[in-house]
């Protein structure tokens, strides 16, 4: 059991925030584990729906504690949430009962009746996922077709009369050449912009080594977003960032069980939307007392509450401003918690990455069993010759040494 | 703004925190953090009285902070958490 510390009466508005707060800020709720989509990066390795997915009641019973708790708004995504039949019902149920809605949606769903539903309605966000600002970089990792869907449904959404959709973009390898572009796309259908970090979770673990930004990018995304950054929002994603000197806006602090956590479709709260994992849940809504009782009294939340050692950053001159940077961000490459961010812009992640690391193995694991139609295949044309026409094995040229 | 009644938005509410609270408007959905329980008896004090001096008075505020007190509350002001009323 740990003790609760005392919280200091004085201090800035972050210090009292590591302490916790009676409720969070920013709660994020997946309403589903089924999804239309596989893409290569699902942070909730989402596809196929648990069978234990709240029912349509459970569901308004967790609205109505966070309507006592005055959360007032929670950021919903999955999966894909609109594909439980009951979501628009859900979405409703909320505003009614003053908790606002952003949902994050692939566009699926998001057909010209419903754009006006959603233009009609106050205190509902909508945010629509795309990776690339082509369809070439987009469909690479989120899967043929999946980019046409994103635009066909910020094009109702436009076309009804909802206004600042939100268009989020996860920065990869590949995009971030296009980050010009992309906010080209928000300015032509009167959206706003949302960067956040390719993070290793859930089957982003998968293809982390792939994807996310090269140093000399990160520098790249850094220098973009201040001078963007007054229009861009970014969810306070980048702020081991901060080590480059000027902080970006934001808390610039990691609110994990502090100001952050997640629900996710079976009623389980994990510290937050990066950290599916049994390390990081603090217990369930419905086995242990409410919402309210998990997020206030939990062992975990209680443990990420109290003071953190900064481990090896601590020397570190840049500390003060990336605090270390990511919890998910390190426990999912294998490094060590109070280590440097596997991104560390001072590169002093990069004997840790080298070394001997033993990336956690997955606690749970929504994906499809099978291949669907529209998966996407992460292969591309080989660039190397072949050693000659004939060599058909498959380690021809291969050197072990 | 000492002379002047004002009250907290129709549209507002506010949350307790350990620190102090935090305001939420539903209207322009801004997050505003009141860093002082004291300033949180303020704002919610205001619609009680007639004006902001004699709302600072009732919470014990001494003279000598009303200034910074009301530098606090046009910050309020200035997204909409609290709104002027017409003095009863």
């Amino acid at each position: 059991m740990t003790i609760a510390p005392e919280r200091p009466q004085t201090g800035s508005l972050v210090e009292q925030f590591e302490y916790g707060l009676d409720a969070p800020i920013c709660l994020t709720w997946e309403l589903t584990y089924a999804c239309n989509l596989a893409c290569a990066h699902c942070l909730s390795s989402s596809g196929r729906r648990d069978p234990r997915e709240l029912t349509t009641s459970q569901c308004e019973a967790v609205i109505d504690e966070l309507q006592r708790m005055q959360v007032f708004y929670v950021n919903i995504g999955g999966g894909e949430p609109t594909i439980r039949p009951d979501f628009w019902h859900l979405l409703e149920y909320a505003v009614d009962h003053q908790v606002g809605v952003k949902f994050s949606t692939n566009g699926v769903r998001i057909t010209p009746e419903r754009a006006r539903f959603l233009a009609s309605t106050d205190y509902v966000d909508v945010q629509v996922s795309l990776d690339g600002a082509t369809a070439e970089v987009n469909d690479y990792v989120r899967g043929p077709g999946s980019y046409d869907t994103a635009l066909r449904a910020l094009a109702n959404l436009r076309d009804a009369g909802f206004r600042d959709a939100k268009i989020s973009v996860v920065c990869t390898r590949q995009n971030i050449a296009q980050l010009d572009d992309f906010k080209a796309i928000a300015d032509a259908y009167g959206a706003t912009l949302r960067l956040t970090r390719l993070r290793p979770s859930g089957r982003g673990a998968d293809v982390w080594d792939e994807l996310h930004p090269l140093p000399e990018q990160q520098r790249e995304l850094y220098d973009w977003l201040l001078a963007n950054g007054d229009h861009v929002l970014t969810g306070d994603s980048f702020f081991h960032l901060a080590a480059y000197g000027e902080a970006l806006p934001g808390l610039n602090l990691c609110g994990a069980g502090r100001v952050v956590c997640l629900i996710d479709p079976v009623g389980d709260v994990y510290a937050c939307p990066f950290a599916i994992h049994d390390r990081f849940k603090a217990g369930n809504l419905l086995a242990d007392g409410g919402f309210q009782h998990v997020w206030q009294h939990s062992e975990l939340f209680t443990e990420l509450r109290s003071p953190q050692t900064g481990g090896a950053c601590t020397k570190c001159s840049a500390y003060d401003a990336c605090r270390g940077g990511c919890m998910a961000a390190k426990f999912f490459t294998g490094l060590p918690l109070d280590g440097p961010d596997p991104e560390c812009v001072k590169g002093n992640s990069e004997a840790g990455l080298a070394g001997a690391r033993t990336v956690p193995a997955a606690s749970q694991d929504h994906s499809r069993r099978t291949p669907t139609r529209n998966e996407p295949v992460m292969l591309t044309l080989q660039r190397q010759p072949p050693v000659s026409a004939c060599a058909e094995s498959p380690l021809a040229g291969f050197d072990p040494s | 703004m000492l002379d002047e009644a004002w009250a907290v938005s129709p549209s507002v509410a506010l949350r307790p925190e350990p620190f102090g609270a935090l305001a939420y408007h539903f209207g322009n959905r801004k997050l505003t953090f009141l860093k002082r329980p004291e300033l949180v008896a303020v704002v919610e004090s205001l619609a009680a009285h007639a004006d902001v001096r004699s709302a600072l008075l009732a919470c014990g505020v001494p003279t000598e902070q009303h200034t910074a007190y009301a530098a606090a509350l046009a910050g309020l002001a200035a997204t909409d958490m609290i709104r002027k009323r017409e003095a009863a």
